[in-house]
């Protein structure tokens, strides 16, 4: 095949997808009210993007860049310093890897008692989760810090608070940003899920919740659509801002 | 070889040196050095002078100590025993580079390669301009051509190993130390990188202190080859070569060379074979 059509290979899972969701709704394989057609559901996004679903997804955008900044400012300073001494990360592995552990779902009816129904329990809940996913990741990061490069750093004068700043926290630079895509998938995942049990007014998961509750599956259809869209953009523009700001990252 | 053949041959061979008057007397002077690791015994109440403004290199059978040595004489890693001396001064008295081997991992990625060069004048809390003006009077006076606004990982090995030396050089050091410094790049890079060093030493007259897994290489950049045995390491020779510089392929083929190398490889064997 011609190499310029390489770019639009993606395109072609996508459609056929489309196709199979067509055809199988054209063909009355599944329940209509299940399953309606992808022009229904397409429809139903469109709309639901200018009104009501556009504002729960700036909603839940809200949410979990919150809780992933939240979780960024606390968990980079602490996982450098844990990262940085060795004897410091051993004795709390245990304690950080049973938490990561923890399903963050599990913390809701705690973080309830703390925070009340709102904003911030849910913000804090997801907090929690991610700042765990990003602590450990800096962690690793800052302890996997080449001794060549450490070695270079002090031999050429370097202080151990140079050594840390100059070399250490760029050293860490790159498994730091695989932190923190993880710790944005997650939050949205928590975000998404207390946005449909705790009381929630608003968020794509109260969309998907409520529309299923009042059996209206185009507009469920779309908000798991927005909620996917969200997720993938969240993980690109994370991508392309390691790409901008760690551009040595893997060479 | 006494002092005065010392200084005759330096004449004759128009070895370059800053510190003519000083010519006699060692630059590094190192006394019962003593190195154990677990229970090997690498160095036992070793004595050694290198002398200034010489290209020493290191070479000895495998596991013998030699990138110890010029490790402890750098100061990354402690000496259980003995005193290491730059003209009677500590370690963090003087001014030092030191080259790695592994310059992927020895240079700073997220620097340009102007700035990794730049970096050690940083450490020494020199002010930007200056250390800017310091870098480029490097480079130029150095004559090597290469965009410094390139990041390492967009050089090639040879390259990047060059801005290493750079990056060791810029201090205007006293003494620089090489720890097998080409054994990472292909073979013509490395015969490139050879007469790449020979011009800096020449040009500069640092003392410089290199340890080499290749003979050919380390007697055809040295002025002394400091042959060990194996651990505890002793100075098995410290065998002087006489070829002038600059040194050319023709040097390879000639005779006083071609006996010098062969003296080193017998010293060699013999401490190979001592079991």
């Amino acid at each position: 095949m011609n190499k310029k059509f390489e770019p639009f290979l993606p395109i072609i899972g996508v459609a056929g997808l489309f196709a199979v969701w067509f055809a199988a709704t054209a063909a009355k394989l599944v329940d209509p009210v299940l399953l309606p057609s992808p022009f229904e559901a397409g429809k139903a996004f469109w709309q639901g993007m200018h009104g009501a679903l556009g504002f729960d997804f700036v909603k839940t955008i809200y949410r979990t860049l919150m809780a992933t900044a939240i979780a960024a400012v606390i968990a980079i300073p602490l996982g450098i310093v844990l990262g940085a001494s060795e004897k410091l990360y051993r004795s709390l592995e245990f304690v950080i890897d049973f938490f990561r552990s923890t399903p963050a779902s599990a913390m809701f009816p705690l973080f309830l008692v703390l925070f009340g129904v709102g904003d911030e329990t849910k913000i804090s809940v997801a907090a929690f989760g991610a700042i765990l996913v990003i602590l450990f990741n800096v962690a690793y990061g800052v302890m996997n810090a080449r001794k060549t490069r450490l070695l270079a750093a002090k031999v050429m004068g370097a202080s151990r608070l140079r050594v840390l700043f100059d070399v250490m926290l760029f050293e860490s630079l790159p498994q730091t940003f695989v932190g923190l895509r993880n710790g944005v998938s997650l939050a949205l995942v928590i975000i998404v899920v207390a946005e449909m049990f705790i009381g929630s007014q608003d968020g794509l998961g109260h969309s998907v919740f409520e529309a299923q509750q009042m059996f209206e599956m185009p507009r469920m259809y779309a908000a798991i659509f927005a909620a996917g869209a969200l997720g993938y953009g969240l993980n690109l523009i994370f991508l392309l801002i390691e790409r901008r700001f760690v551009h040595w990252s893997g060479k | 070889m006494n002092a005065a053949q010392h200084a005759l041959r330096l004449q004759s061979t128009g070895v370059p040196s800053p510190v003519t008057g000083a010519l006699r007397r060692p630059h590094v002077t190192i006394r019962g050095l003593s190195k154990t690791f677990g229970k090997a015994v690498i160095y036992d109440n070793f004595d050694l002078d290198i002398p200034r403004g010489e290209l020493i290199s290191v070479f000895g059978p495998n596991g013998c100590g030699k990138s110890t040595l010029i490790n402890m004489i750098a100061g990354l890693i402690p000496v259980d025993a003995g005193e290491i001396l730059f003209d009677g001064m500590r370690l963090d008295e003087i001014k030092f580079g030191y080259v790695f081997q592994n310059y992927r991992e020895a240079l700073f990625p997220w620097m340009r390669a102007f700035d990794n060069i730049a970096y050690p004048l940083k450490m020494m809390n020199v002010l930007p301009a200056e250390r800017k003006a310091r870098t480029e009077r490097l480079v130029a006076h150095l004559g090597i051509k290469l965009d410094l606004n390139l990041y390492p990982y967009q050089m090639s090995g040879g390259q990047q190993q060059l801005v290493s030396i750079m990056r060791a050089l810029v201090v205007e050091p006293e003494i620089l130390f090489l720890d097998e410094p080409f054994s990472a790049l292909d073979y013509e890079m490395t015969l490139f990188m050879r007469e790449q060093l020979q011009k800096l030493f020449m040009d500069s007259g640092t003392t410089m202190v290199l340890v080499s897994h290749d003979l050919e290489e380390a007697v055809y950049l040295a002025d002394h080859v400091l042959l060990l045995s194996r651990h505890p390491a002793q100075v098995a020779d410290f065998t002087l070569v006489e070829a002038a510089r600059p040194r050319t392929d023709a040097t390879l083929s000639d005779a006083g060379f071609v006996r010098t190398k062969a003296h080193c490889l017998e010293v060699f064997q013999r401490e190979v074979r001592r079991a």
